[in-house]
């Protein structure tokens, strides 16, 4: 039952595109069309399972711990780490998929790179190890399934976001836009209403 | 006079934010107030300045092909001490910011910089660089933030001049967008009049 | 212009860069550590001051761990004890509810020693900006509204209006409202369970 609350909690109510602003640059940049915005989302969710997996063991056992006989937390590195461990982890993910599945990483692999410095990547590590999560109990810090869940439940209110979006887009090619709002200002007006209507999500959980 | 060429650049033909728009999540998600972009533009314009020069300076040691792993941990570690001295000494500024604060590591405009710019150029021209993009990311923050403050709370740099309150949609998520989108048809509609 | 990319070199640079960058890191850690004691310490001390009549004690050396529910005494609120010429003038609540819009939220209830409130103040809170965030405004009317109110005799039902209790909640901020309310009811029960 949690499970289905965080589920809930992350795709919509706290969409991490209309709601928390994070992967702004994704979204605006790849949702030309359907099929790549789906390609995209999918990376994503794929790199954000992975990412948060990685980055909450450091977290736990890596930069709070005992080292040497004396108990340490480090987590000032925090930063540092988390970001070189995601780029780490991206291009690993590149190079393990076109091995293994060649389909798959010509669907996706030209946005792996691009999801590096996607900040919805290091903004769901950096969330989920440093704030509570109530999810209708007791506010707790996540545990790691949790934490999975809540991550790549994160990315998929991406895809929901930018799929929606997309379409919306491929209509808007077809209308007659006036010239100054041509290109990113009507996809922000756009995203804008979008923002609007997911509002209406907010207070369920 | 040549160098400061440098520095208006980033300011009106290669602003950040309306023209390269770069950037995109702090400007949209810490804009709620002109205090708060003011204050998101200054850590951005700090950790920028460093970055470039730090990274115009190693560039030529840095071999081609570790130069982004090794461009994010130099960005990474003026964010952590941007983030330092920003708890020690404004927290409050710090506390409304939030995540926002580390994900300047991850905000395009730095690393787009050092890779664009700063490692191409001496440090000199880096830090003029950095200063006129920093400048224009923070007017266009205080912009946004502004217009956002004085619709949706009826206040400017949190001086409230009316009691009542405002279209508080302005200052929730759609606002963002909504605002961004048409300052940006301004911003167009000004530079096309010039070209023309 | 840049060097080789054989791995050695790969290895060397990027290691001798990181071994700088966590250097330079820590330094500033260490540097900054205390500052950022001294701020939260502050902000704690402001909170108090602006929540109770005056004191001439240092509440944050008077501290007692009150528990909310007495039968389970594990989990235990803060309460600073503001005293004037050895008298107890007022006790600081510490109270954190997690009912809020943007997750958990925490607030400075001051209580007289009979239980009326004398002031609140919010510690820190992940409302959304500019909205839920106008319980940060000591002026609004929400906040201004508990001053005065006893919460332990029973005269006051803890509830927004809509929830037929007597707050009146913040326009359009409703959540943000009843969960200030239970952070209050949580803070009224820690005040029971003081003696």
């Amino acid at each position: 039952m949690e499970y289905i609350i965080i589920i809930i909690t992350a795709v919509f109510v706290n969409n991490v595109v209309l709601s928390q602003f994070l992967g702004i640059c994704p979204f605006l940049g790849v949702s030309k069309k359907i099929s790549t915005a789906f390609g995209m989302s999918l990376a994503l969710v794929l790199v954000m399972g992975l990412a948060t997996l990685v980055t909450y063991l450091i977290q736990n056992y890596v930069l709070i711990n005992t080292w040497f006989g004396e108990k340490m937390d480090i987590t000032f590195m925090q930063t540092i780490v988390f970001i070189l461990v995601i780029a780490a982890l991206v291009q690993m993910v590149e190079i393990i998929l076109k091995k293994i599945n060649p389909t798959l990483y010509q669907a996706l692999g030209i946005f792996l790179p691009l999801i590096t410095t996607n900040c919805a990547v290091l903004g769901a590590a950096l969330i989920v190890v440093t704030k509570q999560f109530s999810f209708g109990g007791e506010p707790h810090m996540l545990n790691l399934a949790e934490s999975v869940v809540y991550s790549m439940a994160l990315a998929v209110g991406f895809g929901v976001a930018i799929i929606l979006f997309a379409g919306m887009r491929e209509q808007m090619e077809l209308s007659n836009v006036p010239k100054s709002l041509k290109g990113t200002p009507i996809a922000l007006i756009t995203a804008g209403l979008l923002a609007l209507a997911f509002m209406g999500f907010q207070g369920i959980v | 006079m040549s160098k400061f060429k440098y520095l208006l650049e980033g300011i009106v033909k290669n602003n950040p934010t309306f023209v390269l728009v770069l950037g995109m999540c702090p400007t949209l998600a810490t804009t709620t107030s002109a205090m708060n972009g003011m204050g998101m533009g200054a850590a951005t314009m700090a950790v920028l300045i460093c970055s470039n020069m730090v990274i115009s300076l190693l560039a030529p040691v840095i071999p081609d092909k570790v130069r982004i792993p090794c461009y994010i941990v130099v960005i990474a570690a003026f964010v952590t001490v941007v983030q330092f001295v920003m708890q020690a000494f404004t927290p409050a500024l710090y506390e409304t910011l939030g995540i926002f604060i580390p994900l300047i590591v991850v905000n395009c405009i730095v690393l787009g910089r050092a890779e664009a710019f700063a490692n191409k150029h001496s440090v000199l021209e880096s830090a003029l660089d950095g200063i006129g993009i920093g400048i224009g990311f923070t007017i266009a923050l205080t912009c946004i933030g502004l217009v956002r403050e004085v619709l949706g709370n009826l206040s400017a740099f949190d001086h409230k001049f009316a009691s009542s309150d405002g279209m508080l949609v302005f200052v929730l998520a759609p606002g963002a967008f909504l605002v961004l989108g048409y300052l940006m048809v301004i911003f167009n509609k000004i530079k096309g009049k010039k070209n023309a | 212009m840049a060097i080789k990319s054989s791995l050695r070199n790969m290895a060397l640079v990027l290691t001798l860069v990181c071994l700088g960058a966590s250097a330079a890191v820590a330094v500033i850690y260490a540097v900054t550590k205390d500052p950022i004691e001294i701020a939260k310490a502050e902000k704690t001390n402001k909170a108090i001051k602006q929540v109770v009549p005056a004191f001439d004690n240092n509440p944050s050396e008077e501290i007692l761990n009150v528990p909310a529910d007495a039968s389970n005494p594990k989990e235990t609120n803060k309460v600073y004890v503001a005293k004037k010429g050895g008298e107890v003038v007022g006790y600081a609540v510490e109270s954190t509810t997690t009912k809020g819009f943007g997750g958990a939220f925490t607030i400075m209830v001051g209580f007289t020693p009979n239980g009326e409130v004398y002031n609140t103040s919010v510690i820190s809170h992940s409302e959304t900006p500019g909205l839920g965030a106008k319980i940060t405004d000591g002026q609004s009317h929400f906040i201004t509204q508990w001053n005065g109110k006893n919460l332990v005799d029973g005269s006051v039902k803890i509830a927004v209006t809509k929830d037929g209790g007597d707050i009146d909640a913040i326009t359009a901020s409703t959540i943000t409202s009843r969960a200030y309310c239970d952070a209050m009811e949580i803070a009224a029960n820690v005040f029971n369970n003081i003696k």
